[in-house]
């Protein structure tokens, strides 16, 4: 595992066709819409926020990070019966943070991803917590143990998605 | 400042967009009512998702369907004759609810009582989820087109489900009743004790607003109490797992739910729930008449009178129970009347007043000569022959000691 400091010439900046930009966060989406149905330990997974750390990783590109991050948010909170924006609010900061830290690290092998995706997991839940509780008002319970188990869980699925990404991203 | 504007650009722009999402955040929670129109953004989001949902549902189901209708039939034949043995069993214990439930009715009638059933429910397909632990929700395949509106109630066969919450043109959001916004008016079986039913953020349910000091046993079943307007009385929500102290006076008591919640297939949106009061018809006065008639020697009537009931008897039930009365075979009358044979030929000659289950045709055609028995007789000849379909009198015509100057009663 190795976690390098880069400079800004040193990494590579990648860049995804249109339809991979439109069709992964959409079946993102719907996978998780889906899933739980038919194996209710899926919801344990965040598919949404996977593909999210996965485009600003790969982009490095703080603006269209967050707005991917911020679109594929609003979109699954469309499907919820929570206000607009819980979601949307939560990946924009992720997509924002994963895409600058991207910037200076590098994050092309497994090892610093698998830590990456359990620190933006942690990021994601704690934004979601305090919108969700301070500005909403929703009766919601914090649990570390929880938090963290489902970190590592989407950490290690997180290595997958992102070996999948790989193969569409393509190099600038 | 072009540079500072330039050199935190990203920050900015972050600011802006997190801004924008918080503004409009703001806006909707403050803004939410019942008669706020859905947003745009959902029918989108809804919109775009639905389809594959339906697609692959379709798919799955048809797989499943061929697989287990054309070639998976193993073992089909005996559980056929398993569920004809049940269907047997069922039929004995329906005549005698439905008994049960005939008292009920008149004493309902005699308190002025008036009660809610279901009438109309619209069956539906659950094609997906949130996909969110802290929204409990799923989406069904029948919208607006379908007739269905907010707040219908959603069930299964083993017990209420949640409530429609926005309704799309082909597909409906469902709020399951283990979501945290979600409340519903319970009552407890046999303690009849009443509170409000509410899911936690875990997705567990907890009954509340029960005293600490009464006594609620674990198992007890609860159910709806009718009280939310939304739910029909006396549905079944789930038993009781775990009792513990909650805050104040009152306790905590989580409920077990009935319906597998995390795995819903099939549900049924109740689309018309009916309120009735029960008809003095079907009171005792009504068949105190009907076991007089039924008991006294009948009134000898003109010939014809006599030929068209007896061709009216012929003809409405050929072959019926009737030609195996108690008097023409010799055996008890409530023997016939309880099988299942009996049921399926009665069915036809069902009235308002008949609750379907069969019993009561064993006893309406017997006597040719009684107004009873003629259809085209006066109105009250022809109530006495609807209310003679309600099971009551079966008990009553049961009479050991046979009438020897009765016409119709051959020796």
């Amino acid at each position: 595992m190795a976690i390098t400091y880069t400079s800004g010439e040193q990494v590579e900046v990648y860049r995804f066709s249109i339809p991979a930009t439109v069709l992964i966060p959409l079946a993102a989406v719907f996978l998780q819409a889906f899933l739980p149905l038919r194996f209710p330990f899926f919801l344990i997974f965040d598919l949404p926020l996977l593909v999210t750390i996965g485009f600003a990783t790969a982009r490095r590109n703080p603006l269209a990070g967050l707005l991917t991050g911020g679109l594929i948010g609003i979109m699954q909170d469309a499907l919820t019966h929570q206000p607009i924006g819980l979601y949307g609010i939560s990946k924009t900061v992720v997509g924002f943070g994963a895409s600058s830290l991207g910037i200076k690290l590098d994050v092309e092998n497994a090892g610093a991803r698998f830590l990456i995706t359990i620190f933006f997991f942690v990021v994601h839940e704690v934004v979601y917590f305090m919108i969700a509780r301070g500005l909403v008002g929703m009766h919601m319970a914090w649990s570390w143990p929880h938090e963290l188990l489902s970190g590592v869980a989407n950490a290690v699925l997180g290595v997958l998605v992102f070996m999948l990404l790989d193969r569409v991203k393509q190099r600038t | 400042m072009e540079s500072v504007l330039g050199r935190y650009r990203n920050l900015i722009v972050l600011v802006g967009v997190l801004f924008a999402q918080v503004l409009g955040l703001a806006i909707q929670v403050k803004r939410t009512t019942p008669s706020e129109p859905t947003r745009l953004i959902r029918i989108w989001a809804v919109g775009a998702v639905a389809p594959l949902e339906k697609a692959l549902v379709w798919t799955q189901s048809s797989t499943s369907n061929i697989w287990h209708n054309y070639f998976y039939l193993r073992g089909v034949r005996a559980e056929n004759r398993a569920l004809k043995a049940q269907i047997e069993r069922m039929s004995l214990e329906r005549v005698r609810i439905s008994q049960d439930a005939d008292q009920a009715r008149r004493l309902q009638a005699l308190l002025g009582f008036k009660e809610q059933f279901i009438s109309l429910t619209l069956a539906a397909q659950v094609i997906g989820g949130s996909g969110s632990e802290l929204s409990r929700s799923v989406f069904i395949d029948k919208g607006s087109r379908d007739g269905v509106k907010p707040d219908m109630a959603v069930i299964t066969a083993d017990g209420i489900v949640g409530k429609v919450l926005h309704v799309y043109h082909a597909t409906s959001e469902v709020l399951l009743i283990n979501d945290q916004s979600s409340g519903v008016g319970a009552i407890l079986d046999q303690t009849r004790l009443q509170g409000i039913l509410n899911g936690t953020p875990a997705g567990e349910l907890v009954l509340g607003r029960v005293m600490s000091d009464e006594t609620v046993p674990a198992g007890e079943m609860v159910l709806t109490s009718g009280g939310d307007g939304i739910f029909p009385k006396g549905l079944p929500i789930g038993k009781v797992s775990k009792v513990t102290p909650g805050s104040d006076l009152f306790l905590n008591i989580h409920v077990r739910p009935a319906a597998d919640l995390s795995r819903l297939e099939e549900v049924l949106v109740v689309t018309k729930i009916d309120e009735r009061q029960a008809e003095p018809a079907q009171t005792g006065a009504a068949r105190a008449i009907d076991i007089l008639a039924a008991r006294l020697p009948g009134v000898p009537s003109k010939p014809e009178n006599t030929e068209k009931a007896a061709s009216a008897a012929t003809a409405t039930a050929p072959g019926s129970v009737g030609a195996k009365t108690p008097a023409a075979t010799g055996a008890p009358k409530t023997t016939h009347a309880a099988t299942p044979d009996a049921d399926a030929q009665s069915k036809p000659k069902a009235t308002p007043h008949d609750n379907g289950n069969g019993a009561p045709a064993a006893r309406s055609v017997p006597n040719p000569e009684s107004p009873a028995g003629d259809s085209s007789g006066p109105p009250s000849a022809k109530k006495a022959t609807a209310s003679s379909l309600s099971p009551k009198p079966v008990k009553a015509t049961v009479d050991p000691k046979p009438q020897p100057d009765s016409p119709d009663t051959p020796h």
